[in-house]
């Protein structure tokens, strides 16, 4: 059993089959990468996980629990975080608050009433955060306006707001999306240095086959909604199942 | 709002205030202590700075230190406070909070007429009513976001005001309204036979005033206007309390994203239904001040009108700001009662010195913007800041006390933030 299984999982969008009967099984402690084409489904499948969509019909359980008919603030809590396609931010806070509200809801759960507590008697957060901040290098940027920076500072953040709720299972769309090369080394290095210091599963959607094969322990492959293949990256690379998913979509 | 701010040289967008910033007096920060210490001042000096004319002369119509006036600026300001934790800090904008307003009115004048002529209980009162409608209507707005939830708002307190206009006219004495009449005998106050309760803190009637005349000048100490004045500085200091709060932060974040802040594991929901309850609670202070004050109450209290107006407050005086709505409020009063009252008559006097011709012609220019006019001097007052200074008169003043430093200090250190 993995930490996540989805079984049987369709998701029509009109007349487009967006995910036609989708199993997946993520074991717990790994790193599985799901790559596809574009347009494969790889983003609604993510949806699909973290409540964002509701399948047509399937399961999705999560350590043993369905995570089907809970709110995505609920899927949060259960353990499961999520990094976005376009980096989801609160642009219009600083970066330090944007990490002190993953603490707050990790430490408080959904709701609670701090009106009139202080910040000045949040130690234990702030340190965490601001060791969370400096693990991705952006400590010194900590009290910028979030909107103010570059798009791979944002895809940092996010990851790093994900990160300090330290999740059980850690969803990436894209994570080195509009990244620079370095950023984009950096980022593997900061997700294998994440992976060795934690329990944490990963499941990561990746274009860039540089992160995928540096990244993933097993791969699934996803085209027009199916999933092609499963297997550990090595058998993956000379599929000719994968290069003809890949190829026929360049010769579309 | 923040992208307008980009555009312009001088507001750079500027990082919220540290959340990390050591706190020291009553749990606030330097700045916000030094703003709040500031506040105080103005308001306890008030009889004196709203009154620089001298009585009798030309510019005495342009004193407003008179109990009446101060004690609307202070509710007033209560009110902006209150709207602005909820429109400024989560974006949400409510179109019918004049209905709390009205319900608080209401609540308080009931305590006076069958209770007590004591006005903290009917302001305490004023506050649980207030507060709990709020709970009702906020709950059921809040199921939409952005213009459904203003028109929801909107139709709430239109709907408010319908039926205490006739519906619940028993409750509410209709249009005419509730006052304290000579039969009202309240069962905790030893009021004579025949006399009329007068609302008292206390013992001290409302409408006892000290006056002090100094020279030329005459300044009244009113005993509602300071305790009015010391309910808002409370109010002030507890909202700088919330918008420093991590609870605060949250409300920000629901601005911001509503989407993150879900899939970061918290409920937006009750974080925002808390905010309206609690600026709800606000205009309910707000509106059993009012008939401390003032021992009466109607349905036009809850009239759209009168929820647009605080809008208007908050906007003008910037949105978001700490003070900016206090300063909308008084500003959008003073207007109200001193614009209203100039008159053909003073005007021609004003320009007696002109040539005759001229004379009839700067005031017939002028006439339309005074007297019942001045909505439209407050309408393009309104677009002038809206358009050129977004971030309200919060913004003009931190222009001027820019430009102010920039002379002091020639070399290129950033300025700081000012107080907001
Ligand atoms: N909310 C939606 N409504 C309608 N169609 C949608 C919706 N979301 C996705 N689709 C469609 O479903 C298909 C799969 O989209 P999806 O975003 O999952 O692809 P993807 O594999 O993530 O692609 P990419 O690599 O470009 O991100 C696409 O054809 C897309 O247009
Ligand atoms: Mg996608």
């Amino acid at each position: 059993m993995g930490i996540l299984e989805v079984k049987g999982v369709n998701k029509r969008f009109g007349g487009l089959q967006a995910l036609g009967d989708v199993n997946l099984s993520v074991q717990e402690n790994t790193v599985h990468a799901i790559i596809g084409p574009n347009g494969a489904g790889k983003s609604t499948l993510l949806n699909c996980l973290v409540g964002k969509l509701i399948p047509d019909t399937g399961s999705v359980m999560f350590d043993g629990q369905s995570v089907l008919g809970r709110k995505p603030h609920q899927i949060n809590q259960m353990g499961i975080s999520r990094v976005f396609q376009t980096p989801e931010i609160f642009s219009d806070l600083t970066v330090l608050e944007n990490i002190m509200i993953p603490c707050f809801a990790k430490r408080d759960g959904a709701f609670r009433m701090h009106a009139l507590e202080s910040f000045a008697h949040e130690k234990e957060l702030l340190e965490k955060a601001e060791a969370m901040l400096a693990d991705v290098n952006m400590l010194d940027k900590r009290h910028m306006h979030s909107a103010s920076m570059s798009r791979g500072d944002k895809r940092r953040l996010e990851m790093a707001m994900c990160l300090v709720q330290e999740p059980k299972l850690l969803l990436l769309d894209e994570p080195t999306a509009g990244m620079a090369r370095a950023d984009t080394n950096n980022t593997i290095d900061l997700l294998k240095e994440i992976k060795e210091k934690r329990d944490i599963t990963m499941c990561i959607i990746e274009h860039d086959m540089h992160v995928v094969f540096s990244l993933a322990e097993r791969i699934t492959v996803l085209a027009q909604g199916r999933p092609l293949v499963e297997d550990v990256p090595e058998n993956i690379k000379g599929n000719p199942k994968v290069q003809e998913a890949y190829l026929g979509e360049a010769a579309a | 709002m923040t992208e307008q701010a980009t555009n312009t040289p001088i507001a750079k967008p500027k990082a919220p205030p540290s959340i990390v910033a050591s706190t020291g007096f009553l749990g606030l920060n330097r700045k916000d202590a030094t703003l709040l210490a500031l506040v105080v001042v103005l308001t306890m000096l008030a009889p004196f700075i709203l009154n620089p004319f001298p009585e009798g002369s030309g510019m005495a119509q342009f004193n407003a230190g008179y109990p009446d006036l101060m004690q609307r600026f202070v509710i007033f300001g209560i009110f902006a406070i209150g709207f602005n934790i909820l429109f400024g800090l989560t974006g949400y904008l409510s179109f019918g909070h004049a209905a709390f307003l009205g319900v608080g009115s209401y609540a308080a004048i009931w305590m006076m007429k069958l209770v007590t002529l004591n006005i903290i209980p009917a302001i305490i009162l004023s506050i649980i009513f207030a507060g709990l409608f709020a709970l009702l209507v906020g709950f059921i707005c809040l199921r939409r976001s952005g213009i459904y939830f203003s028109i929801l708002t909107l139709a709430f307190a239109q709907m408010s005001y319908a039926l205490a206009y006739s519906v619940l006219t028993p409750i509410t004495g209709g249009e005419t309204g509730l006052q304290i009449k000579a039969t009202d005998r309240p069962i905790l106050s030893g009021l004579e036979p025949g006399e009329i309760g007068r609302a008292n803190f206390f013992g001290i009637d409302m409408r006892t005033s000290y006056e002090l005349s100094l020279g030329d000048w005459l300044f009244t100490f009113n005993a509602g206007y300071y305790i009015a004045a010391v309910v808002m500085l409370l109010s002030f200091y507890l909202s700088i309390r919330i918008f420093r709060s991590p609870f605060g932060m949250m409300l920000r974040a629901v601005k911001s994203n509503q989407q993150r802040m879900s899939y970061t594991g918290l409920n937006s929901k009750p974080y925002t239904l808390a905010a309206f309850v609690i600026s709800g609670m606000y205009a309910g202070l707000a509106g059993g001040l009012m008939v401390a004050m003032d021992t009466q109450v109607g349905p036009e209290r809850m009239f759209w009108t009168a929820s647009g107006e605080v809008v208007l407050m908050a906007i003008l005086g910037g949105v978001g700001t700490l003070i900016g709505p206090v300063l909308g409020a008084g500003m959008i009063k003073y207007m109200e009662n001193i614009i209203s009252k100039i008159n053909e008559t003073i005007l021609h006097q004003w320009f007696a010195f002109l040539p005759d011709g001229l004379e009839d012609f700067v005031v017939s220019m002028i006439y339309p913007f005074i007297g019942k006019g001045w909505h439209l001097t407050l309408g393009i007052v309104f677009m002038l800041v809206v358009i050129f200074l977004p971030g309200g008169l919060v913004e003009g003043g931190q222009k001027i006390a820019g430009l102010f430093r920039r002379k002091a200090k020639t070399d290129d250190t950033p300025s700081k933030t000012p107080a907001e």
